[in-house]
């Protein structure tokens, strides 16, 4: 047990990957011999050589479309996208291909997309977004977001192994930034299974990614005033853990639902109908979301910072469903 | 009856589960002359037609409920300025304007109403009756209740309005009435209104029991008068807050009216009357010829001793309570896990009003007791009250087997809802000539000319069961076909 930074961790977890199962193999663009846009795959190449290490040319259709083929041929393959925001050049490999190839023809996908994704650093609109909402959408597909270290590895190894096509968005923003004691065996961290960040009785906040830090601090802020709030952490979205945000709604009545994401057609809107489907009776407030406004991801970092849900947003949004 | 204070004219409480009535008319004017009980309004409420009498005697100095209107019952609709009386200004009588929640309640059980039960003016505390529990400075008003909090009043039996919020506008949080429920916050007794004995006392025990309509004094004596005790069980519960209807929009070629307040009551009431009785019906063909011939001989002395007609109805209804003797099922009532048997029958007849306009269901009390003159009497005079609005409340209520009869019309067969609580009721079908199969004297079947008539029954399978019905039927039958002159 060491204290690693997220990127460690996906790192590490990556490598013992790849050190267990043969069949596992990474491709990218720069992945190889620069290792990597962020330096995930640092070193890689040298420790196992450039026909498992691959670096592609500037295409993710072809990168997606090549990872699909040696999937479906029984390889494990782990793509990088520099940015999440270009795997829209890749869709229609990933959603009319291989997001239907089990249903069309049985056969399993299991291929893994890291995408590194989010903001907050000045990255701009191509740079910057979170676009899980729409994958979330597209049946055939899973999608995971680690907000700690140790969940980035057990996530990854999980995405990995799952017979699906996982996409597995890492948020640029914790990198660096978080930091934590992470196992240093091989585990997998199931899909479907929120994490209780914290405990809390007055207010749940629903929330993934770097969200949970931000809902974190604003946890903080507003305990003095006397206000408990309860973060569930869902870690994966694709499936989602309905059972755990329902029995805490149940405990808490009162909702919110935080993410990075824009607003409209958010997964947060998906959450908030399913609570009010499912729990309509245990409600004492209305469903609440914080999410970035409808507008693309801005450069400016005064702008940035207005767009990106910021602690103290959350902070006042707890406060006004307290006193509601 | 001269008094020096305005007088207030209030919607009447026009039975126990009656929550509201429409206002069809005005007789009078603002600024008219009234006498003392002369009738001042008629309403419309779902269980009968009236006209509301003046509390007083002077000048209707103000009409603040328009015609067409509904109001909750205890709802200020007029009021009189007393002669000499100076007429107050309208701020001086927002003072005294009672909320509408504040109105007498509806009395639990064991109600007497006087017919209208407009206030004398010599009790104005009717209506000064203590604020139910809204809260100090609740003010009446109706906050938003959350799903949640909802859910655990009604789970825990707590009326949200005696929990004091600390939401928002004073907004009941679930903190709120989870701990009114755990500091041991009573249930609120049905239909409660803090009478002012109980005023002082702290929160009634949860044990309190909750008034029903099983009081002892309604139920096991079965007592010779049981009219006004035996008010039906189903109206008990008090009627939840009423849904403003949502307007709706008029189609091409359609045209739109509102429910009046009995349509929406007999809508209520065939629609829970189905979802609580298995309705079965059975028709019986009868014929008619002996009741024919008598009725023939009998017109002439009845119209002229008694100046009333021996209608068919009065036959059957003679025939089918006779009948009820041997079969008393047909005229009980299941009450929740029991079976109430009666020694007596309150007649329902049913009535339609013209035009569309609804129906009513004067009851004849004790029927048992009437012979066929008491009986055509009787129906002869409900049918007259029926039509001129002079129904009481008490006219209406507590029937346990009820006739219809729109075999007027040439109807040949229904199957008719039963009145609730009731579990069987008569459809009198028309009579027609039509050709039998009879026996003559040498024991020959030939075809003869008789007046055949159809009954349908509907009964309450929960209590009734098919051969049950049946051979109550088959008395009947009997009874009608063999008159026996002397025996009835």
């Amino acid at each position: 047990m060491a204290e690693k930074t997220y990127l460690q961790a996906i790192s590490d977890g990556l490598r013992l990957e790849m050190r267990h199962d043969k069949r596992v193999f990474v491709i990218g663009e720069d992945v190889g011999v620069y290792g990597g846009a962020f330096k995930v795959t640092l070193g890689f190449q040298e420790e196992f050589g450039p026909w498992r290490v691959i670096d592609a040319p500037l295409s993710e259709a072809a990168i997606v479309g090549g990872c699909t083929g040696a999937a479906i041929m029984g390889m494990r393959p782990v793509a990088e996208m520099q940015f999440s925001d270009f795997i829209s050049c890749a869709w229609d490999q990933l959603v009319t291909v291989a997001a239907k190839q089990r249903w069309r023809a049985g056969t399993p996908v299991p291929m893994t997309v890291r995408l590194p994704s989010g903001g907050g650093f000045s990255g701009g609109p191509f740079h910057s977004q979170n676009p899980e909402s729409s994958f979330a959408h597209i049946p055939g597909l899973k999608v995971v977001c680690p907000a700690t270290p140790e969940d980035a590895k057990g996530l990854l190894a999980s995405a990995i192994q799952d017979p699906s096509p996982v996409l597995y968005f890492e948020h640029k923003h914790l990198y660096r930034r978080i930091k934590a004691e992470v196992p240093d065996e091989r585990y997998q961290t199931p899909f479907g299974e929120a994490r209780t960040h914290r405990e809390g009785d007055d207010i749940t906040v629903v929330t993934w990614g770097a969200m949970v830090w931000t809902a974190d601090e604003a946890a903080q802020q507003v305990e003095s005033d006397g206000i408990s709030v309860e973060i569930l952490d869902l870690r994966t979205l694709i499936p989602w853990d309905k059972k755990a945000v329902l029995e805490s709604v149940r405990k808490t009545s009162k909702v919110i639902v935080l993410h990075e994401d824009t607003h409209t057609g958010g997964f947060g809107g998906e959450i908030a109908a399913t609570i009010a489907e499912e729990a309509f009776e245990d409600l004492d407030a209305p469903v609440k979301r914080i999410a970035a406004p409808d507008t693309p991801v801005p450069f400016s970092p005064v702008l940035e910072k207005a767009y990106i849900p910021q602690v103290g947003d959350v902070a006042a949004g707890l406060r006004e469903l307290a006193e509601y | 009856m001269a008094t020096t204070s305005a007088i207030d004219v209030v919607m009447p409480q026009m039975g126990v589960s009656v929550s509201e009535g429409t206002i069809t008319k005005w007789l009078k004017a603002e600024g008219e002359q009234i006498a003392a009980d002369e009738p001042l309004l008629e309403i419309s409420t779902d269980k009968v037609d009236t006209e509301v009498p003046s509390p007083g005697e002077g000048v209707v100095q103000q009409i603040l409920v328009q015609e067409g209107e509904t109001v909750d019952v205890g709802t200020k609709l007029a009021v009189i300025a007393p002669p000499g009386a100076e007429a107050p200004g309208p701020a001086a009588e927002e003072t005294p304007e009672p909320q509408a929640e504040e109105a007498p309640a509806p009395a639990p059980e064991t109600e007497t109403e006087p017919v209208a039960a407009a206030p004398e003016p010599a009790q104005p505390p009717a209506q000064a009756a203590p604020a139910p529990a809204n809260g100090a400075d609740g003010a009446g008003e109706k906050t938003f209740v959350s799903p949640v909090v909802a859910r655990i009043a009604s789970e825990h039996g707590v009326d949200v309005g005696r929990v004091e919020g600390t939401g928002r506008g004073g907004r009941v949080t679930k903190k709120d009435i989870m701990a009114f429920v755990e500091s041991g916050g009573a249930p609120a007794p049905q239909g409660e209104r803090a009478p002012q004995e109980e005023a002082a006392a702290p929160a009634p025990e949860p044990t309190a029991p909750e008034p029903t309509a099983a009081e002892p004094a309604a139920a096991p004596e079965a007592p010779p008068e049981p009219a006004p005790a035996a008010a039906p069980p189903a109206a008990a519960p008090p009627a939840p807050a009423k849904p403003q209807p949502e307007p709706v929009a008029a189609g091409v070629g359609e045209t739109i009216e509102p429910m009046n307040a009995m349509r929406r009551g007999i809508a209520e009431h065939m629609r829970r009357s189905l979802d609580t009785s298995a309705h079965v019906t059975t028709v019986f063909e009868i014929d008619m010829a002996k009741v024919v011939a008598l009725r023939e001989k009998l017109k002439p002395e009845y119209q002229k001793s008694y100046g009333v007609n021996p209608t068919y109805l009065a036959f059957i209804a003679r025939a089918t309570i006779e009948a009820m003797k041997n079969w008393p099922w047909v005229n009980a009532e299941i009450r929740g896990e029991q079976i109430v048997r009666k020694n007596y029958v309150n007649l329902g007849i049913a009535v339609a009003l013209g035009g569309g306009q609804g129906l009513i269901v004067p009851v004849i009390k004790n029927a048992e007791g009437l012979n066929l003159l008491g009986l055509a009497r009787a129906i002869a005079d409900i049918a007259e009250r029926s039509r001129n609005k002079k129904l009481t409340p008490d006219d209406v209520q507590g029937g346990t087997f009820t006739i219809t009869n729109p075999g007027g019309w040439g109807a040949i067969i229904g199957t008719p809802i039963i009145s609730q609580p009731q579990v069987a009721i008569l459809d009198v079908e028309a009579l027609v000539k039509r050709p039998v199969v009879v026996q003559d004297e040498s024991g020959q079947d030939v075809i003869a000319i008789r007046p055949m008539m159809n009954l349908c029954l509907s009964y309450d399978h929960r209590l009734v069961d098919g051969a049950y019905a049946a051979q109550f039927m088959k008395e009947l039958r009997e009874n009608l076909e063999s008159w026996d002159e002397s025996a009835y």
